[in-house]
């Protein structure tokens, strides 16, 4: 401001800026706003205060707070699912105030020349300076703040060698036609070290000028500035080191052809680094990282081989290469090279050059020839030879696979059993356990097993002897002759078994020991076998009887064999709980419902009834008041019981036979303790006994109907109805025998009853009891005696059950023949009659597994009475005949079942009050 | 019903995936589960109708030997009818589980073929293994009528619940047969 003319009056004055306003009357002169409190404003009259950001100081938001007057404006909520394809990118624009982006702010949008526009001519310069200099200078890489304060500009040389057709790149001077090479570079020279002539600028060219084209002429070369710097480092020949305009610009990648490897060398001899300034070797040629000097293909390591690299386009001059005029194609090169050069391709160390000779070429020797039927893989095949020396080996391969190689190969593949198979197949053994059957019982039970074995066995042994005594005729008659056929017996299974996993004798590790030493030595067919194999310290007496031990664990292992038992499961119950929960009530037999519904008896015969007790929320749902509201069961209730009572597992009627008193007490023994305080379902209600009264009322009404009716036949006659139409006594005794017989060679059974212990065969004891009257007359009549005084009282006192107890009286001698008459159905089993169905057929079983058993419990005591006491049950039945056919004439075909049926009822009443007595 | 031998109860209510309540007092598999406003009715392959009656808390169990098809309950609520593969259609007491009639001609011993009692618990139907559907009078035991559904088994039976209207499904298809009197869309003789 200009304020010193103001006030003047002359004309002439010339005056500079604007006047101050004139004074009004009586105003005060204004003080000047000092400095600090003068104010900045932008242009919409906003003060702007100094932040010291960015530009330093904007006023950011309405005021300094925030976006608006109201506060942050929330942005509206844009679905994504429509926007998503133009979802924009926000760039550091989109957060900038207006004044950033004005002339002065940091992201002026004024108009500048792009590079699209700018001259090339000023990179290029620029590049190739920073080039020499980057190399040239002593902190190499300096050269790239050259990029920031050199000029920006073209300068007007520059411009001017431009109109007068000068280009970036070329030299300055006439273009000039390619004289022919002055020198030749003599290869010698090379060997021997010697300095070439320098070809400065044209070096590079010297060997591939022999393609010359008449009319062509080229411009002059650029010049550079030779830079001769001596080797002031300790570094290896040719080691240059990381070239720093490589790696920190990547530039000049391009150049990792390397056209002129061969033809620079000497150039770079002398000008030593500044090879790299006509940009020829820009790759990390110095290999920093240990490489040696050698490795030039390294150069590539970083390179990637791109088409842009390569020329496609003849032009003018070549860029880049800084061969500018003209490049030889490659051809040219390649064809002065010999051979070995050719094939040597790599970097030629200074003062080295590529053999003329190459080696003696390394003699190779063929591999043989391979048989015509060699096949590549390896099996083994141990084929050994039956002799005593290898009899171990022979051992161990047999242990492996069960049985002896020759076995295997006469085997046809349907011979084998699964575990055979699966064998073969390689294939893993059953999964979980696999003990014997045997573990599974306790100790009593398997010294019960084995004594039905030792009887079946000796029959087995009894009948096989005949025929063993041809095989084994070469042995010599001796005291242990019978351990020899043991031991031919045993061979012959033992052959069969897998490997064996039974251990009858675990609970004694020594003798489980012998035992397997025993069982390999039969399998192997030794004699003698229980001598090495038993403990020398025992005397005659207990080897005698470990032998026959062992003798029959080998013998019985044949049922129990490792695939069956692998199906059995652990107990689910611990053993030491003896009580099983067990539903109160079982639906009865259907033995009887069986012949009621095929006399379409349905109604009191085929119902059960029982006490359910729904869910309550069941109840609620049904919109049904809770029958039992006090009750906390659901479902059926249950009771503890006897885990080994046969009646858990078998649905027989309840309270079936009497028991001897043998069984009796033992069962007292092992449940007296806790007897009184479980409830048992002997304790029934008063209503289900009247219940099952009632049934039994009824069959014994509609048998005593029958009695009335009929006669009994003549018991011949009955008899012959049992036992088939032809059978004659004479022939029935054989017959017996032979269903003994048949009994005992079948171990199977015997198994299940082991199973069902002792508390399970009441009902079968007491017929044998009855049965051999002789010996134990007393407790017979001690049994049956109870079981028809408890009976009157216990039953409702009507005359139908007045009946009913008579029915017992002949009831009681009535039950073997009853038996009798079932072993003679299941004998002469095609004839049974249609009538039997397969429960029916079950429970035959069942009666008669508690026959056998009981008989063999006797066995050892009284075997030599067996056959006597068989007959006398013939006898009986024939005494029971009349009974049994009774009803015959009413329904044939269901009788024999109805009436046991009947019968078994009628145990039923009469013995539960029996089985409470024993309560 | 299930193959597993038991029958369960959800509650649809609760949503929860335990049933309320198993019965598993079957020994085999159970076919057939009809429920009445306070009894489950259930037939199983061991040959048994089991009703469980809520309202008295009882658990009735009728023998009928042959392995059950089908049960239902009469619209009367006193009886109920089972097929079983004996060929035999049997109505029995509910009450006291006696035989109220027996049922037969038709071929049952394969399939688990549905048995229909009508609108008004006057026949009893059955489908048949050899491609007819039977009616028998309920009270007399004779056979009423024939149909004849398909040439291969009648899969699946239904009667109306108050109208003279039988669904049958053989062979991939499904018909409906109504009275002879009806007109509007009846495709057969009722």
């Amino acid at each position: 401001m200009a304020a010193s003319s103001s006030d003047g009056e002359e004309e002439d004055l010339v005056s500079y800026g604007s006047a101050l306003q004139p004074l009004q009357e009586g105003e005060r002169i204004k003080k000047p706003v000092p400095l600090q409190e003068q104010t900045v404003k932008d242009a919409k009259g906003r003060y702007q205060r100094f932040h010291g950001a960015f530009t330093g100081g904007f006023s950011a938001g309405y005021f300094n707070t925030v976006g608006t007057k109201e506060g942050w404006a929330p942005s509206a909520f844009v679905s994504s699912r429509q926007k998503r394809a133009d979802r924009t990118v926000l760039g550091p624009e989109d957060f900038m105030d207006e004044e950033d982006l004005s002339e002065f702010g940091i992201a002026p949008k004024d108009i500048t020349t792009t590079d699209d526009f700018a001259s090339k001519a000023k990179d290029r310069i620029k590049e190739k300076a920073r080039q020499i200099a980057g190399v040239v200078a002593a902190i190499p890489g300096t050269s790239a703040f050259d990029d920031l304060i050199g000029p920006s500009k073209i300068t007007v040389g520059v411009e001017l060698l431009r109109k007068m057709g000068w280009k970036e790149g070329q030299g300055i001077g006439p273009r000039v036609k390619r004289k022919p090479r002055r020198q030749k570079p003599d290869p010698a020279v090379k060997v021997y070290g010697c300095a070439l002539p320098p070809g400065l600028s044209e070096g590079s060219e010297d060997e591939e000028d022999e393609y010359q084209p008449e009319d062509v002429t080229f411009a002059p070369k650029d010049i550079m500035p030779v830079d001769l710097t001596p080797k002031e480092n300790v570094h290896g020949l040719g080691y240059k080191g990381l070239d720093p305009s490589q790696a920190l610009f990547g530039a000049s990648g391009r150049e990792h052809l390397n056209l002129f490897t061969g033809g620079s060398e000497d150039t770079s001899n002398l000008l030593g680094d500044l090879r790299h300034s006509k940009g020829r070797k820009l790759g990390i040629t110095g290999q920093a990282f240990g490489v040696g000097a050698l490795e030039e293909e390294d150069d590539d390591i970083y390179a990637t081989e791109t088409l842009s690299k390569y020329d496609t386009v003849l032009k003018d001059e070549e860029p880049g290469d800084g061969l500018y005029g003209w490049t030889a194609p490659k051809q040219y090169k390649s064809k002065k090279r010999s051979e070995g050069e050719v094939k040597y391709i790599g970097k030629i160390l200074d003062g080295f050059s590529l053999a003329s000779k190459s080696s003696t070429p390394r003699k190779v020797y063929p591999p043989p020839d391979l048989p015509r039927n060699y096949r590549p893989v390896h099996y083994f095949r141990p084929v050994i030879a039956v002799g005593s020396e290898n009899s171990r080996l022979q051992k161990a391969l047999e242990e492996s696979t069960g049985k002896l190689e020759s076995d295997t190969a006469q085997q046809s593949r349907h011979a084998l059993n699964a575990s055979q198979r699966r064998e073969r197949l390689g294939e893993t053994s059953l999964k979980g356990p696999a003990p014997s059957v045997l573990e599974y019982l306790s100790e009593k039970d398997r010294e019960r097993l084995k004594e039905v074995k030792q009887a079946s066995e000796q029959q087995l042994k009894a009948k096989a002897l005949p025929q063993q005594s041809q095989n084994s005729r070469f042995q010599a008659a001796s005291p242990d002759d019978a351990s020899h056929k043991w031991q031919v017996l045993l061979r012959e299974q033992l052959a069969n078994a897998g490997s064996s996993d039974f251990k009858p004798f675990a609970r004694n590790p020594e003798k489980q020991r012998r035992y397997e030493s025993f069982v390999k030595s039969i399998k192997q067919g030794e004699k003698d076998t229980l001598e090495h194999c038993s403990d020398p310290s025992m005397t005659e007496w207990e080897r005698g009887r470990e032998q026959e031990e062992f003798f029959r664990a080998a013998m019985f292992y044949k049922s129990s064999n490792s695939t069956l038992s692998s199906r059995f499961t652990r107990a689910k119950y611990e053993d030491d709980v003896d009580k099983v929960e067990v539903p109160r009530d079982q639906e009865n037999d259907i033995d009887d419902k069986e012949t009621a519904v095929k006399m379409k008896m349905f109604g009191k015969l085929t119902r059960d009834k029982f006490e359910w007790h729904p869910e309550k929320l069941l109840c609620r749902r049904f919109n049904v008041p809770d029958p039992y509201p006090d009750s906390s069961i659901v479902g059926l209730p249950k009771v503890k019981r006897d885990k080994y009572s046969v009646f858990n597992f078998l649905t027989l009627p309840e309270s079936t036979t009497p028991v001897t008193q043998a069984t009796h007490e033992k069962i007292q023994q092992s449940n007296n303790p806790s007897k009184p305080k479980k409830p048992s379902r002997w304790d029934v209600s008063d209503k289900e006994k009247e219940k099952k009264d009632s049934i039994s009322e009824f069959i014994s009404l509609a048998r005593s109907k029958a009695d009335v009716q009929q006669q009994p036949p003549a018991p011949a006659a009955a008899e012959e109805r049992e036992t088939g139409p032809s059978e004659s006594p004479a022939t029935e005794v054989t017959n017996e025998e032979k269903d003994q017989e048949e009994e005992e060679s079948r171990p199977s059974m015997d198994l299940f009853k082991a199973i069902f212990v002792s508390s399970s065969d009441e009902k079968s004891s007491s017929e044998e009891e009855e049965s051999d009257e002789e010996e134990q007359t007393t407790t017979s009549v001690v049994d049956s005696e109870p079981t028809k005084q408890v009976d009157l009282p216990g039953s409702s006192s009507s005359n139908v059950q007045e009946n009913v107890a008579a029915a017992t009286d002949p009831g009681v001698s009535l039950l073997p023949a009853a038996k009798q008459e079932l072993d003679a159905a299941e004998e002469f089993g095609p004839k049974l009659p249609p009538a039997f169905s397969s429960g029916r057929f079950c429970r035959l079983l069942i009666r008669k597994e508690k026959h056998r058993k009981n008989r063999e419990k006797h066995k050892t005591k009284k075997e030599h009475k067996h056959k006597k006491e068989k007959k006398k049950k013939h006898k009986k039945q024939k005494n029971k005949g009349k009974h049994k056919n009774k009803k015959s004439e009413k329904d044939s075909s269901s009788d024999t079942s109805d009436s046991s049926d009947s019968l078994s009822d009628i145990d039923t009443t009469g013995l539960s009050p029996k089985e409470l007595l024993r309560r | 019903g299930s193959i597993d031998s038991t029958v369960r109860c959800w509650d649809c209510r609760s949503r929860r995936p335990d049933p309320v309540q198993v019965l598993d007092e079957a020994k085999d598999g159970i076919s057939s589960v009809k429920v009445s406003d306070h009894e489950i009715l259930s037939g199983s392959v061991d040959g048994r109708v089991r009703r469980y009656d809520l309202r008295a808390g009882q658990l009735y169990s009728d023998y009928i030997g042959t392995p059950i098809t089908s049960v239902c309950f009469s619209k009367d609520g006193q009886c109920t009818l089972a097929a079983s593969l004996d060929s035999t259609l049997r109505l029995l007491d509910k009450e006291t589980g006696e035989l109220l009639g027996e049922y037969t001609g038709h071929r049952s011993t394969a399939y688990r073929l549905d048995c229909v009692l009508s609108e008004q618990d006057t026949h009893v139907g059955s489908a048949s293994e050899d491609g007819n559907v039977y009616f028998w009078d309920l009270v007399e035991g004779s056979l009423a009528v024939t149909l004849a559904v398909g040439r291969s088994v009648v899969q699946s039976l239904s009667f109306h619940p108050t109208l003279p209207c039988l669904l049958a499904a053989t062979q991939g298809q499904v018909q409906l047969w109504r009275e002879e009197t009806f007109q509007p869309e009846g495709d057969g003789p009722g």
